[in-house]
Protein backbone atom coordinates (compact mmCIF):
# COMPACT_ATOMS: atom_id res chain seq x y z
CA UNK A 1 0.00 0.00 0.00
CA UNK A 2 1.78 3.11 -1.42
CA UNK A 3 1.69 6.07 0.89
CA UNK A 4 0.14 8.18 -1.80
CA UNK A 5 -2.64 6.43 -1.78
CA UNK A 6 -5.48 8.40 0.37
CA UNK A 7 -8.74 6.97 1.64
CA UNK A 8 -11.98 8.81 2.43
CA UNK A 9 -12.02 6.53 5.41
CA UNK A 10 -9.93 3.93 6.95
CA UNK A 11 -12.33 1.80 9.20
CA UNK A 12 -10.81 -0.72 11.87
CA UNK A 13 -12.42 -3.71 12.90
CA UNK A 14 -14.69 -5.36 10.59
CA UNK A 15 -17.54 -6.04 13.05
CA UNK A 16 -20.88 -5.24 12.42
CA UNK A 17 -20.42 -1.39 13.27
CA UNK A 18 -17.45 -1.25 11.04
CA UNK A 19 -19.00 -3.05 8.22
CA UNK A 20 -21.99 -1.15 7.45
CA UNK A 21 -19.89 2.25 7.63
CA UNK A 22 -18.14 0.69 4.80
CA UNK A 23 -21.41 -0.80 3.16
CA UNK A 24 -22.96 2.91 3.29
CA UNK A 25 -19.52 4.58 2.21
CA UNK A 26 -18.66 2.35 -0.62
CA UNK A 27 -22.26 2.70 -1.93
CA UNK A 28 -21.84 6.32 -1.71
CA UNK A 29 -19.24 5.41 -4.04
CA UNK A 30 -16.51 6.19 -1.18
CA UNK A 31 -12.94 4.88 -1.26
CA UNK A 32 -13.21 3.03 2.47
CA UNK A 33 -10.14 0.68 3.56
CA UNK A 34 -11.82 -1.76 6.19
CA UNK A 35 -8.96 -3.34 8.29
CA UNK A 36 -9.66 -6.92 10.09
CA UNK A 37 -6.95 -7.85 12.80
CA UNK A 38 -8.93 -11.52 12.46
CA UNK A 39 -8.00 -14.05 9.03
CA UNK A 40 -11.56 -13.30 8.23
CA UNK A 41 -14.21 -10.87 9.19
CA UNK A 42 -16.13 -12.78 11.99
CA UNK A 43 -13.23 -14.49 13.47
CA UNK A 44 -12.71 -12.77 16.29
CA UNK A 45 -16.34 -12.26 17.58
CA UNK A 46 -18.38 -13.57 19.52
CA UNK A 47 -21.95 -12.82 20.77
CA UNK A 48 -24.89 -14.24 22.53
CA UNK A 49 -26.55 -13.99 19.98
CA UNK A 50 -29.27 -11.99 18.44
CA UNK A 51 -29.74 -9.58 15.21
CA UNK A 52 -32.57 -6.96 15.47
CA UNK A 53 -33.48 -6.78 11.93
CA UNK A 54 -34.53 -2.82 11.80
CA UNK A 55 -30.67 -2.31 11.72
CA UNK A 56 -29.55 -4.64 8.74
CA UNK A 57 -32.94 -2.83 7.16
CA UNK A 58 -31.14 0.85 8.04
CA UNK A 59 -27.85 -0.13 5.93
CA UNK A 60 -30.20 -1.44 2.59
CA UNK A 61 -33.84 -2.72 3.08
CA UNK A 62 -34.31 -6.36 2.32
CA UNK A 63 -30.52 -7.49 3.02
CA UNK A 64 -31.97 -9.37 5.65
CA UNK A 65 -33.23 -12.08 3.37
CA UNK A 66 -30.03 -13.29 2.12
CA UNK A 67 -27.98 -13.14 5.43
CA UNK A 68 -26.15 -16.10 7.35
CA UNK A 69 -29.25 -15.88 10.04
CA UNK A 70 -30.40 -18.80 11.85
CA UNK A 71 -33.97 -18.74 13.47
CA UNK A 72 -36.31 -16.06 13.34
CA UNK A 73 -37.21 -15.52 17.48
CA UNK A 74 -40.98 -15.80 17.89
CA UNK A 75 -40.34 -17.23 21.91
CA UNK A 76 -38.81 -14.82 24.45
CA UNK A 77 -38.22 -16.36 27.84
CA UNK A 78 -37.23 -15.66 31.27
CA UNK A 79 -36.22 -18.26 33.62
CA UNK A 80 -35.14 -18.26 37.03
CA UNK A 81 -33.55 -20.93 38.51
CA UNK A 82 -33.68 -22.82 41.49
CA UNK A 83 -31.48 -25.35 43.17
CA UNK A 84 -33.18 -28.42 41.60
CA UNK A 85 -36.22 -26.55 40.52
CA UNK A 86 -36.97 -23.49 37.47
CA UNK A 87 -39.46 -20.97 36.95
CA UNK A 88 -39.85 -19.90 33.06
CA UNK A 89 -42.20 -17.27 31.60
CA UNK A 90 -42.80 -17.94 28.15
CA UNK A 91 -43.73 -15.19 25.62
CA UNK A 92 -45.21 -16.41 22.23
CA UNK A 93 -45.72 -13.75 19.70
CA UNK A 94 -46.28 -15.05 15.85
CA UNK A 95 -46.20 -11.33 14.58
CA UNK A 96 -42.39 -11.00 15.51
CA UNK A 97 -41.85 -13.20 12.70
CA UNK A 98 -44.11 -11.16 10.40
CA UNK A 99 -42.80 -9.78 7.18
CA UNK A 100 -39.67 -8.42 8.27
CA UNK A 101 -39.18 -10.31 10.96
CA UNK A 102 -38.37 -8.63 14.06
CA UNK A 103 -35.24 -10.57 15.27
CA UNK A 104 -33.13 -13.63 14.57
CA UNK A 105 -30.44 -16.37 16.73
CA UNK A 106 -26.99 -15.53 14.90
CA UNK A 107 -23.69 -16.77 15.06
CA UNK A 108 -20.95 -14.15 14.51
CA UNK A 109 -18.61 -16.12 12.21
CA UNK A 110 -20.74 -16.99 9.11
CA UNK A 111 -22.40 -13.43 9.68
CA UNK A 112 -19.73 -10.93 10.12
CA UNK A 113 -17.70 -12.84 6.84
CA UNK A 114 -21.01 -12.89 4.57
CA UNK A 115 -21.69 -9.15 5.59
CA UNK A 116 -17.94 -8.08 5.26
CA UNK A 117 -18.64 -9.77 1.61
CA UNK A 118 -21.53 -7.61 0.91
CA UNK A 119 -19.34 -4.50 1.79
CA UNK A 120 -16.64 -5.74 -0.44
CA UNK A 121 -19.36 -6.00 -3.37
CA UNK A 122 -19.96 -2.55 -2.78
CA UNK A 123 -16.92 -1.47 -3.25
CA UNK A 124 -14.87 -1.36 -0.49
CA UNK A 125 -11.31 -2.53 0.19
CA UNK A 126 -11.57 -5.06 3.00
CA UNK A 127 -8.21 -6.14 4.62
CA UNK A 128 -7.89 -9.05 6.63
CA UNK A 129 -5.40 -10.24 8.55
CA UNK A 130 -3.95 -7.20 9.91
CA UNK A 131 -3.91 -5.76 13.48
CA UNK A 132 -3.43 -1.79 13.44
CA UNK A 133 -0.95 -1.11 16.00
CA UNK A 134 -1.45 2.88 16.07
CA UNK A 135 -2.84 5.72 14.65
CA UNK A 136 -0.81 8.59 12.91
CA UNK A 137 -1.69 12.06 14.26
CA UNK A 138 -0.69 15.95 12.10
CA UNK A 139 -0.75 18.32 15.05
CA UNK A 140 -4.21 17.24 16.58
CA UNK A 141 -5.78 15.59 13.79
CA UNK A 142 -5.50 11.63 13.10
CA UNK A 143 -4.55 11.44 9.79
CA UNK A 144 -4.39 7.31 9.53
CA UNK A 145 -3.26 4.37 11.02
CA UNK A 146 -0.56 2.46 11.28
CA UNK A 147 0.21 -1.42 10.85
CA UNK A 148 3.13 -2.96 11.48
CA UNK A 149 5.80 -1.12 9.14
CA UNK A 150 2.67 -0.33 6.86
CA UNK A 151 1.23 3.63 7.27
CA UNK A 152 -2.24 4.56 5.91
CA UNK A 153 -4.13 7.77 5.51
CA UNK A 154 -7.15 8.93 5.33
CA UNK A 155 -9.58 11.91 5.70
CA UNK A 156 -11.25 10.09 8.77
CA UNK A 157 -10.25 7.11 10.59
CA UNK A 158 -13.46 5.30 12.14
CA UNK A 159 -12.69 3.08 15.71
CA UNK A 160 -15.09 -0.22 15.40
CA UNK A 161 -12.30 -2.19 16.89
CA UNK A 162 -14.51 -3.35 19.69
CA UNK A 163 -14.86 -3.31 23.37
CA UNK A 164 -11.52 -3.01 24.04
CA UNK A 165 -10.78 -0.03 21.98
CA UNK A 166 -7.17 0.31 22.09
CA UNK A 167 -7.80 3.02 19.41
CA UNK A 168 -10.53 4.94 21.20
CA UNK A 169 -7.87 5.08 24.43
CA UNK A 170 -4.75 5.71 21.69
CA UNK A 171 -7.07 9.04 20.37
CA UNK A 172 -7.47 9.85 24.48
CA UNK A 173 -11.23 9.36 23.93
CA UNK A 174 -11.35 7.08 26.67
CA UNK A 175 -9.09 4.90 29.39
CA UNK A 176 -8.74 1.63 29.76
CA UNK A 177 -12.03 -0.49 31.45
CA UNK A 178 -12.92 -1.06 34.72
CA UNK A 179 -13.88 -4.27 36.01
CA UNK A 180 -17.51 -2.50 36.81
CA UNK A 181 -17.87 -1.36 33.13
CA UNK A 182 -17.92 -4.72 31.64
CA UNK A 183 -19.58 -8.04 32.26
CA UNK A 184 -17.26 -11.29 31.03
CA UNK A 185 -19.64 -13.49 28.91
CA UNK A 186 -18.69 -17.30 28.26
CA UNK A 187 -20.64 -19.46 25.72
CA UNK A 188 -20.66 -22.94 24.09
CA UNK A 189 -21.91 -23.71 20.70
CA UNK A 190 -23.48 -26.68 21.25
CA UNK A 191 -24.70 -28.98 17.82
CA UNK A 192 -28.27 -30.91 17.82
CA UNK A 193 -30.24 -31.86 15.24
CA UNK A 194 -32.75 -29.19 14.20
CA UNK A 195 -35.48 -31.42 14.56
CA UNK A 196 -34.59 -31.93 18.20
CA UNK A 197 -34.09 -28.26 19.06
CA UNK A 198 -37.88 -28.01 17.61
CA UNK A 199 -39.50 -30.45 19.73
CA UNK A 200 -37.31 -29.50 22.50
CA UNK A 201 -38.25 -25.95 22.19
CA UNK A 202 -41.76 -26.20 20.54
CA UNK A 203 -40.99 -23.94 17.62
CA UNK A 204 -41.35 -24.71 14.04
CA UNK A 205 -37.72 -25.09 10.97
CA UNK A 206 -37.83 -21.41 10.87
CA UNK A 207 -39.11 -20.02 14.53
CA UNK A 208 -36.67 -19.90 17.52
CA UNK A 209 -36.45 -19.30 21.11
CA UNK A 210 -34.48 -16.41 23.01
CA UNK A 211 -34.14 -17.08 27.15
CA UNK A 212 -32.93 -15.13 29.42
CA UNK A 213 -31.75 -16.98 32.75
CA UNK A 214 -31.24 -16.12 36.80
CA UNK A 215 -30.42 -17.34 39.05
CA UNK A 216 -27.36 -19.47 37.53
CA UNK A 217 -24.47 -17.77 38.55
CA UNK A 218 -23.85 -18.87 42.36
CA UNK A 219 -24.89 -15.34 43.55
CA UNK A 220 -22.70 -13.23 41.34
CA UNK A 221 -23.90 -10.22 39.44
CA UNK A 222 -24.96 -11.44 36.00
CA UNK A 223 -27.37 -13.97 34.22
CA UNK A 224 -27.28 -16.78 31.70
CA UNK A 225 -28.62 -17.01 28.02
CA UNK A 226 -29.76 -19.41 25.50
CA UNK A 227 -30.53 -18.39 22.13
CA UNK A 228 -31.76 -21.45 19.39
CA UNK A 229 -29.71 -21.95 16.00
CA UNK A 230 -30.87 -23.84 13.07
CA UNK A 231 -28.55 -26.89 14.20
CA UNK A 232 -27.27 -25.63 17.56
CA UNK A 233 -27.85 -23.67 20.79
CA UNK A 234 -25.58 -21.00 22.36
CA UNK A 235 -25.72 -21.45 25.95
CA UNK A 236 -23.69 -19.30 27.91
CA UNK A 237 -23.91 -16.63 31.09
CA UNK A 238 -22.48 -13.00 31.56
CA UNK A 239 -20.30 -12.51 34.84
CA UNK A 240 -19.21 -9.50 36.39
CA UNK A 241 -15.70 -9.88 36.74
CA UNK A 242 -15.25 -7.74 39.78
CA UNK A 243 -18.00 -9.71 41.73
CA UNK A 244 -16.56 -13.09 40.28
CA UNK A 245 -13.01 -11.99 41.55
CA UNK A 246 -14.70 -11.44 45.13
CA UNK A 247 -15.27 -15.19 45.52
CA UNK A 248 -13.15 -18.30 44.69
CA UNK A 249 -14.48 -20.24 42.27
CA UNK A 250 -13.58 -20.00 38.54
CA UNK A 251 -16.13 -18.41 36.12
CA UNK A 252 -15.66 -21.47 34.23
CA UNK A 253 -16.45 -24.06 36.47
CA UNK A 254 -19.88 -22.09 37.39
CA UNK A 255 -20.50 -22.19 33.67
CA UNK A 256 -20.38 -25.85 33.55
CA UNK A 257 -22.56 -26.35 36.98
CA UNK A 258 -25.11 -24.29 35.03
CA UNK A 259 -24.90 -26.75 31.47
CA UNK A 260 -25.32 -29.38 34.20
CA UNK A 261 -28.51 -28.26 36.34
CA UNK A 262 -31.33 -30.21 36.03
CA UNK A 263 -33.34 -27.79 34.25
CA UNK A 264 -31.07 -26.90 31.53
CA UNK A 265 -29.55 -30.14 31.24
CA UNK A 266 -31.96 -31.55 29.49
CA UNK A 267 -32.15 -28.98 26.63
CA UNK A 268 -28.35 -29.66 25.41
CA UNK A 269 -28.29 -33.29 26.41
CA UNK A 270 -26.92 -35.58 23.25
CA UNK A 271 -25.66 -32.22 21.92
CA UNK A 272 -22.16 -31.77 20.56
CA UNK A 273 -20.03 -28.58 21.79
CA UNK A 274 -18.13 -27.45 18.65
CA UNK A 275 -17.12 -24.08 20.55
CA UNK A 276 -16.45 -22.07 23.64
CA UNK A 277 -16.22 -18.58 22.82
CA UNK A 278 -15.79 -15.71 25.53
CA UNK A 279 -15.85 -11.70 25.63
CA UNK A 280 -16.36 -8.71 27.26
CA UNK A 281 -19.90 -6.74 26.77
CA UNK A 282 -19.94 -3.52 28.00
CA UNK A 283 -22.66 -2.73 30.96
CA UNK A 284 -22.71 0.46 31.74
CA UNK A 285 -25.43 1.63 29.49
CA UNK A 286 -24.95 5.48 28.55
CA UNK A 287 -23.11 6.15 32.16
CA UNK A 288 -20.43 4.00 30.18
CA UNK A 289 -20.60 5.90 27.01
CA UNK A 290 -17.17 8.43 26.44
CA UNK A 291 -18.19 11.97 27.43
CA UNK A 292 -16.65 12.20 23.65
CA UNK A 293 -17.07 10.06 20.80
CA UNK A 294 -15.03 12.08 17.98
CA UNK A 295 -11.50 14.25 17.84
CA UNK A 296 -10.62 16.22 14.62
CA UNK A 297 -10.50 12.87 11.62
CA UNK A 298 -11.30 10.71 14.10
CA UNK A 299 -14.61 8.93 15.35
CA UNK A 300 -15.82 5.75 17.75
CA UNK A 301 -18.87 3.13 16.80
CA UNK A 302 -20.57 0.18 18.59
CA UNK A 303 -19.23 -1.70 21.67
CA UNK A 304 -16.13 0.72 21.36
CA UNK A 305 -18.23 3.75 22.10
CA UNK A 306 -19.65 1.34 24.88
CA UNK A 307 -23.23 0.81 22.61
CA UNK A 308 -25.30 -1.26 24.75
CA UNK A 309 -28.34 -2.05 26.36
CA UNK A 310 -29.80 -4.16 28.55
CA UNK A 311 -33.39 -4.30 30.17
CA UNK A 312 -33.33 -8.06 31.61
CA UNK A 313 -35.77 -8.70 28.79
CA UNK A 314 -33.84 -6.97 25.97
CA UNK A 315 -29.90 -6.84 25.13
CA UNK A 316 -29.11 -5.10 22.62
CA UNK A 317 -25.58 -4.84 21.02
CA UNK A 318 -25.22 -5.83 17.18
CA UNK A 319 -28.48 -3.47 16.00
CA UNK A 320 -27.00 -0.81 17.91
CA UNK A 321 -23.52 -1.47 16.46
CA UNK A 322 -24.82 -1.37 12.96
CA UNK A 323 -26.80 1.92 13.61
CA UNK A 324 -23.71 3.78 15.05
CA UNK A 325 -21.67 2.46 11.52
CA UNK A 326 -24.60 3.67 9.80
CA UNK A 327 -24.25 7.28 11.93
CA UNK A 328 -20.46 7.24 11.34
CA UNK A 329 -21.23 7.05 7.56
CA UNK A 330 -23.75 9.77 6.68
CA UNK A 331 -21.51 11.98 8.49
CA UNK A 332 -18.56 11.30 6.61
CA UNK A 333 -20.56 11.63 3.57
CA UNK A 334 -22.12 15.25 5.39
CA UNK A 335 -18.68 16.61 6.46
CA UNK A 336 -16.86 18.90 4.23
CA UNK A 337 -13.70 17.67 6.31
CA UNK A 338 -12.68 15.65 9.15
CA UNK A 339 -13.08 18.89 11.55
CA UNK A 340 -17.01 18.60 11.41
CA UNK A 341 -17.08 15.13 10.97
CA UNK A 342 -17.70 14.49 15.01
CA UNK A 343 -20.49 16.79 15.44
CA UNK A 344 -22.39 15.24 12.51
CA UNK A 345 -21.91 12.22 14.02
CA UNK A 346 -22.91 12.68 16.81
CA UNK A 347 -26.61 14.62 14.99
CA UNK A 348 -26.70 11.06 13.22
CA UNK A 349 -26.50 9.33 16.69
CA UNK A 350 -29.62 11.61 18.10
CA UNK A 351 -31.30 11.73 14.57
CA UNK A 352 -31.55 7.69 14.55
CA UNK A 353 -32.87 7.58 17.66
CA UNK A 354 -29.28 5.74 19.54
CA UNK A 355 -29.06 8.23 21.60
CA UNK A 356 -32.43 8.94 22.73
CA UNK A 357 -32.80 4.88 23.86
CA UNK A 358 -29.51 4.68 25.35
CA UNK A 359 -30.68 7.73 27.61
CA UNK A 360 -33.71 6.43 28.11
CA UNK A 361 -32.36 2.98 30.02
CA UNK A 362 -29.87 5.04 31.20
CA UNK A 363 -30.44 4.00 34.75
CA UNK A 364 -31.44 0.59 34.44
CA UNK A 365 -27.86 -1.32 35.02
CA UNK A 366 -28.61 0.06 38.74
CA UNK A 367 -31.48 -2.78 38.98
CA UNK A 368 -29.28 -5.62 36.87
CA UNK A 369 -26.87 -4.87 39.59
CA UNK A 370 -29.19 -4.91 42.56
CA UNK A 371 -27.05 -7.84 44.61
CA UNK A 372 -29.97 -9.93 45.08
CA UNK A 373 -31.08 -9.96 41.44
CA UNK A 374 -28.67 -13.14 40.74
CA UNK A 375 -29.71 -14.75 42.99
CA UNK A 376 -32.22 -14.18 46.34
CA UNK A 377 -35.14 -13.60 44.28
CA UNK A 378 -35.09 -15.95 41.32
CA UNK A 379 -35.02 -18.52 44.85
CA UNK A 380 -37.92 -16.81 46.34
CA UNK A 381 -39.98 -17.39 42.88
CA UNK A 382 -39.00 -20.87 43.23
CA UNK A 383 -40.13 -21.53 46.60
CA UNK A 384 -43.12 -19.37 46.28
CA UNK A 385 -44.13 -21.81 43.22
CA UNK A 386 -43.42 -24.50 45.00
CA UNK A 387 -45.58 -23.87 48.01
CA UNK A 388 -48.39 -23.01 45.34
CA UNK A 389 -47.92 -26.83 43.50
CA UNK A 390 -46.95 -28.83 46.35
CA UNK A 391 -49.76 -31.28 47.78
CA UNK A 392 -48.52 -33.82 50.21
CA UNK A 393 -51.34 -34.91 52.27
CA UNK A 394 -50.43 -32.53 55.27
CA UNK A 395 -52.74 -29.23 56.25
CA UNK A 396 -50.88 -26.40 54.19
CA UNK A 397 -50.25 -23.13 56.13
CA UNK A 398 -52.84 -20.33 54.94
CA UNK A 399 -51.59 -18.59 52.01
CA UNK A 400 -50.57 -15.47 53.02
CA UNK A 401 -48.69 -16.71 56.02
CA UNK A 402 -46.97 -18.96 53.87
CA UNK A 403 -46.31 -16.28 51.04
CA UNK A 404 -45.06 -14.13 54.24
CA UNK A 405 -42.99 -16.80 55.84
CA UNK A 406 -41.02 -17.29 52.44
CA UNK A 407 -40.40 -13.96 51.55
CA UNK A 408 -38.96 -13.64 55.04
CA UNK A 409 -36.62 -16.26 54.79
CA UNK A 410 -34.84 -14.96 51.72
CA UNK A 411 -34.84 -10.70 52.11
CA UNK A 412 -35.72 -8.42 54.80
CA UNK A 413 -38.56 -5.93 54.23
CA UNK A 414 -36.02 -3.06 54.33
CA UNK A 415 -34.45 -4.88 51.60
CA UNK A 416 -37.04 -5.31 50.12
CA UNK A 417 -38.73 -1.87 50.22
CA UNK A 418 -35.01 -0.50 49.04
CA UNK A 419 -34.63 -2.52 45.94
CA UNK A 420 -38.14 -1.87 44.96
CA UNK A 421 -37.46 1.89 45.15
CA UNK A 422 -34.32 1.19 43.21
CA UNK A 423 -36.31 -0.40 40.96
CA UNK A 424 -39.03 2.75 40.23
CA UNK A 425 -36.42 4.92 40.23
CA UNK A 426 -33.82 3.35 38.16
CA UNK A 427 -36.63 2.88 35.21
CA UNK B 1 -19.43 -36.83 22.20
CA UNK B 2 -22.22 -35.63 24.11
CA UNK B 3 -22.32 -32.46 25.84
CA UNK B 4 -20.70 -32.87 29.59
CA UNK B 5 -18.99 -31.16 32.20
CA UNK B 6 -15.43 -30.56 30.98
CA UNK B 7 -12.30 -29.23 31.93
CA UNK B 8 -11.40 -25.72 30.22
CA UNK B 9 -8.41 -27.59 28.38
CA UNK B 10 -10.95 -30.09 26.96
CA UNK B 11 -12.78 -27.13 25.93
CA UNK B 12 -9.85 -24.94 24.43
CA UNK B 13 -9.44 -28.29 22.24
CA UNK B 14 -12.74 -27.88 20.38
CA UNK B 15 -11.36 -24.33 19.10
CA UNK B 16 -9.42 -23.26 16.23
CA UNK B 17 -5.83 -21.30 17.26
CA UNK B 18 -3.25 -20.06 15.62
CA UNK B 19 -0.27 -19.20 18.04
CA UNK B 20 2.34 -16.64 17.10
CA UNK B 21 5.19 -18.57 18.70
CA UNK B 22 7.53 -15.85 18.48
CA UNK B 23 5.32 -13.23 20.29
CA UNK B 24 3.50 -13.60 23.44
CA UNK B 25 0.93 -11.24 23.19
CA UNK B 26 0.45 -11.27 26.98
CA UNK B 27 3.21 -11.09 29.24
CA UNK B 28 3.13 -11.18 33.15
CA UNK B 29 5.70 -10.21 35.46
CA UNK B 30 5.78 -13.17 38.16
CA UNK B 31 7.98 -11.19 40.42
CA UNK B 32 4.43 -8.44 40.73
CA UNK B 33 1.95 -11.50 40.80
CA UNK B 34 3.92 -12.85 43.62
CA UNK B 35 3.20 -10.06 45.92
CA UNK B 36 -0.46 -9.33 44.74
CA UNK B 37 -2.89 -10.79 47.28
CA UNK B 38 -5.80 -11.03 45.06
CA UNK B 39 -4.99 -12.64 42.35
CA UNK B 40 -8.49 -12.44 40.73
CA UNK B 41 -6.63 -13.57 37.24
CA UNK B 42 -7.20 -17.13 38.72
CA UNK B 43 -11.13 -17.16 39.13
CA UNK B 44 -12.22 -14.70 35.87
CA UNK B 45 -9.90 -16.00 33.17
CA UNK B 46 -12.66 -18.16 30.76
CA UNK B 47 -9.75 -20.35 29.82
CA UNK B 48 -8.86 -20.59 33.24
CA UNK B 49 -4.94 -19.82 31.66
CA UNK B 50 -3.86 -18.63 34.77
CA UNK B 51 -3.08 -21.38 37.16
CA UNK B 52 -1.05 -21.65 40.94
CA UNK B 53 1.79 -23.71 40.57
CA UNK B 54 3.70 -24.40 43.71
CA UNK B 55 2.52 -20.71 45.02
CA UNK B 56 3.47 -19.11 41.94
CA UNK B 57 1.34 -17.71 39.01
CA UNK B 58 1.58 -20.02 35.65
CA UNK B 59 0.62 -18.43 32.10
CA UNK B 60 0.03 -19.63 29.10
CA UNK B 61 -1.13 -17.36 26.38
CA UNK B 62 -1.79 -20.58 23.59
CA UNK B 63 -5.90 -21.03 24.29
CA UNK B 64 -6.57 -17.43 24.70
CA UNK B 65 -10.10 -16.27 23.55
CA UNK B 66 -8.97 -12.66 23.66
CA UNK B 67 -11.72 -11.17 25.90
CA UNK B 68 -9.97 -8.70 28.02
CA UNK B 69 -10.98 -9.58 31.32
CA UNK B 70 -7.66 -10.40 32.83
CA UNK B 71 -6.07 -7.39 31.77
CA UNK B 72 -9.43 -5.30 32.88
CA UNK B 73 -9.30 -6.94 36.72
CA UNK B 74 -5.43 -6.92 36.84
CA UNK B 75 -5.13 -4.05 39.56
CA UNK B 76 -1.88 -4.62 40.63
CA UNK B 77 -0.95 -4.54 37.53
CA UNK B 78 1.24 -8.00 37.52
CA UNK B 79 0.37 -8.23 33.71
CA UNK B 80 2.46 -6.19 32.21
CA UNK B 81 1.50 -6.43 28.36
CA UNK B 82 -1.66 -6.76 27.00
CA UNK B 83 -1.84 -6.73 22.99
CA UNK B 84 -3.94 -8.65 20.47
CA UNK B 85 -1.78 -11.09 18.63
CA UNK B 86 -0.59 -10.29 15.14
CA UNK B 87 -2.82 -10.11 12.88
CA UNK B 88 -4.03 -13.63 11.51
CA UNK B 89 -2.88 -15.15 14.52
CA UNK B 90 -4.28 -16.25 17.89
CA UNK B 91 -8.11 -17.48 18.00
CA UNK B 92 -10.46 -17.61 15.09
CA UNK B 93 -13.91 -18.59 15.90
CA UNK B 94 -16.01 -20.94 13.51
CA UNK B 95 -18.96 -19.85 15.04
CA UNK B 96 -18.38 -16.80 17.27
Amino acid sequence: MGEEEKFDAIIIGAGPAGTACAYVLAKEGKNVLLIERGVSAGSKNVTGGRLYTYALELVEPGLHSEAPLERKVIREQIMMLGKKSAVTIDYLDYTFKEEVPQSYSVLRAPFDEWFAGKAEEQGAMVASGILVDDLLFEGNKVIGVKAGEDEMYADVVIAADGINSFMAQKAGLRSDLTGHMVGVGVKEVIELPAEIIQDRFNVASDEGTARMIIGCTEGIQGGGFLYTNKDSVSLGIVFSPENAAKQGKSIHEIYQDFKMHPAIYPLIRDGNTVEYGAHLVPESGWRGVPQKLYRDGFIVTGDAAGFCINTGTILRGIDLAIVSGVAAARAVIEAKDGSTVGTSYMRELEQLGLIPTMKLFAGWPDIVAIPRMAETYPHLANDALRFMFTVDGTVPEKMPKAMRAIVKKHVSMGQLIADGWKGVTSI
Amino acid sequence: MTVKKQGAEELLGVNKFSVDEEEPHIVIDKSICAKCKDKPCLVICPAVLYTLKDGEINFDYAGCLECGTCRVMCTNKGIVKWTYPRGTFGVAFRYG
